[in-house]
């Protein structure tokens, strides 16, 4: 038992049970936490699988982006666990449904050696070229359509997002810098001359 | 060296690299931490002497022992759980505000081969890492059960998110020309260059090809640390202290101490990706730790200069900076560096 195994364990215990926490919490920014450390285990064990660009681009994208909004949104939602719970015998074969495809495939990526896993090609490392740097070069020459298609549509939907939800508020007091920047002293100051008022 | 530790080596047996290692990570954040300290030190004097006073004068010679009363005056004081917080996470956020920024130190070289862990994917995770500092600010302002915490903990993490992606884009540009993630290559290939070759290092540094880039990383790193005159965070006139509000005590002093740490932490980081790391800047001289602790010196100076200096920033101006300003510039600008390599006029070939 040498000591990525220790580690393997360790990573794979938390992660579970932080998983299972995710989905008994009652408190949703608990579970959206738990979903962060759960991540946080997962990236552990892809590094022990020398897969460092996915390891550290989990972090970055999901722990580090993608749950900071996730909070954002549950912190502000006003939710009632009851309310939650009303549907739960009526939604509960579906549910099972899903699981057990999740379970089936899950299952066939876990015991590959039943279903011809082995028969793939071992991915090739080699020396002196980093994950990362051996991960661009198929990204930007194999897969490069594909590449720059999913990115494109990744943007169009970035777009949507935002052109479909922007809403222009009446009465908005937002300032332009532009015009701020651009005053001069004249249109701001008047300079009133008076008549003296005291005679003495 | 290795000769000099054989004995201790065998001592340990099989746990030596273990020991080894920790041995080593003492002997980055102890200093580290020492640093903090007297950067408080060196933010008060320098302000005071930039607003003709003396700043603290009274505890030890010269006031050189104010840190270390400010420490045990806050290592003593009581902290207050406010009722109905979460106690876990209350607890948990002043350590989740403090962790990234120390273990961000693993991959910092300091002279050529003196780093912990040499890795490959450096630049990314020390993005991974530096992107973690925004959990400990919002389950600070939750947990807290406070509006004003919250509040604070919200403008908090959304001005960290803007400007992350701002600090991000200027990378990709120094990853491009220097074709590597890890630290050390970075900094070594600021070593060559046209000006490199007639003495003069400084002028081949990625500060001058890059030198938007490195006004916008330099900006961003003192809105991502909340610094004035970034720090709507704090802003005492509406939200008090954000989302440090409701702690006390030694839970205070951490948010407190991860402030200056990340401040050292991107001094360093800016140090090593456009100002060149050891190297020094002429050739008649040589390399040396000594030029990365001068260079952080002196970013460390230009951050409490901006604090004697600016006033704060409007909320809505800081998001525009970040987003409608630096970001398209950045971009701009990498899509620059792409066509320049890619031209006959390249330097970095």
């Amino acid at each position: 038992m040498d000591f990525t195994y220790i580690l393997f364990l360790l990573f794979g215990t938390i992660m579970t049970i932080a998983s299972i926490c995710v989905i008994t919490a009652r408190n949703p920014v608990y579970a959206a936490l738990f979903l962060v450390l759960a991540f946080f285990n997962a990236s552990g064990i892809w590094m022990l699988l020398h897969a460092e660009f996915l390891a550290i681009a989990l972090v970055l994208v999901y722990v580090g982006a993608v749950m900071v909004l996730f909070l954002f949104v549950v912190m502000m939602l006003d939710i009632n666990i009851d309310r939650l719970r009303q549907g739960f015998w009526s939604y509960l074969p579906l549910g099972l449904a899903v699981a057990a495809i999740m379970v089936f495939e899950m299952a066939a990526v876990v015991s590959g050696k039943y279903f011809g896993l082995e028969a793939m090609p071992q991915p090739e490392t080699a020396a002196g070229i980093s994950n990362t740097k051996s991960l661009a070069w198929l990204l930007f020459t194999d897969y490069v359509y594909p590449f720059e298609i999913a990115s494109f549509v990744l943007l169009v939907a970035m777009l949507a997002a935002v052109v479909l939800t922007l809403r222009h508020r009446k009465g908005n007091k937002a300032l332009d810098p532009k015009v701020q920047i651009e005053v001069k002293r004249e249109d701001r100051v008047r300079v009133v001359t008076m008549a003296n008022e005291r005679h003495d | 060296m290795d000769a000099l530790l054989q004995p201790i080596a065998s001592l340990f047996g099989p746990a030596w690299p273990l020991v080894w290692i920790l041995v080593k990570i003492v002997g980055i954040v102890l200093p580290l931490i020492l640093c903090v300290a007297y950067l408080t030190f060196a933010e008060r004097k320098v302000i005071g002497y930039m607003q003709v006073r003396l700043g603290p004068n009274r505890v030890g010679p010269k006031g050189w022992l104010q840190p270390i009363a400010d420490a045990l005056k806050l290592m003593f004081k009581e902290i207050i759980v406010p009722s109905k917080s979460s106690k876990a996470l209350f607890i948990i956020g002043p350590i989740m505000v403090m962790a990234p920024a120390l273990a961000a130190w693993a991959v910092i070289p300091f002279y050529k081969d003196w780093v912990l862990a040499n890795i490959d994917a450096g630049m990314l995770y020390i993005m991974a890492m530096t992107s973690l500092g925004v959990y400990g600010v919002i389950i600070a302002g939750w947990a807290s059960n406070s509006k004003y915490a919250f509040l604070g903990g919200m403008r908090a993490t959304a001005q960290m998110v803007s400007y992350e992606l701002a600090m991000g884009f200027s990378l990709v540009a120094v990853l491009m020309i220097s074709a590597s993630l890890n630290l050390s290559d970075i900094v070594i290939g600021q070593s060559k260059g046209l000006f490199a070759s007639h003495g003069f290092s400084i002028f081949s540094w990625n500060w001058l090809p890059l030198l938007p880039l490195f006004i916008v990383y330099l900006i961003s790193g003192v809105a991502e640390t909340n610094r004035a005159p970034f720090d709507v965070v704090e802003g005492e006139s509406e939200i008090v202290a954000g989302h440090m509000i409701e702690y006390s005590g030694m839970a205070f002093a951490l948010f407190f101490l991860a402030e200056y740490a990340n401040m050292i932490l991107v001094s360093a980081l800016t140090s090593i990706f456009f100002l060149g790391g050891w190297l020094s800047p002429v050739s008649f001289l040589p390399n040396g730790f000594f030029w990365l602790a001068l260079k952080i010196c002196f970013v460390l100076f230009l951050f409490l200069w901006f604090r004697a200096t600016f006033p704060r920033f409007r909320y809505d101006q800081i998001m525009r900076l970040g987003w409608k300003v630096f970001i398209p510039l950045t971009l701009v600008w990498i899509l620059f560096v792409g066509v320049w390599m890619m031209s006959p006029w390249s330097i970095w070939r």
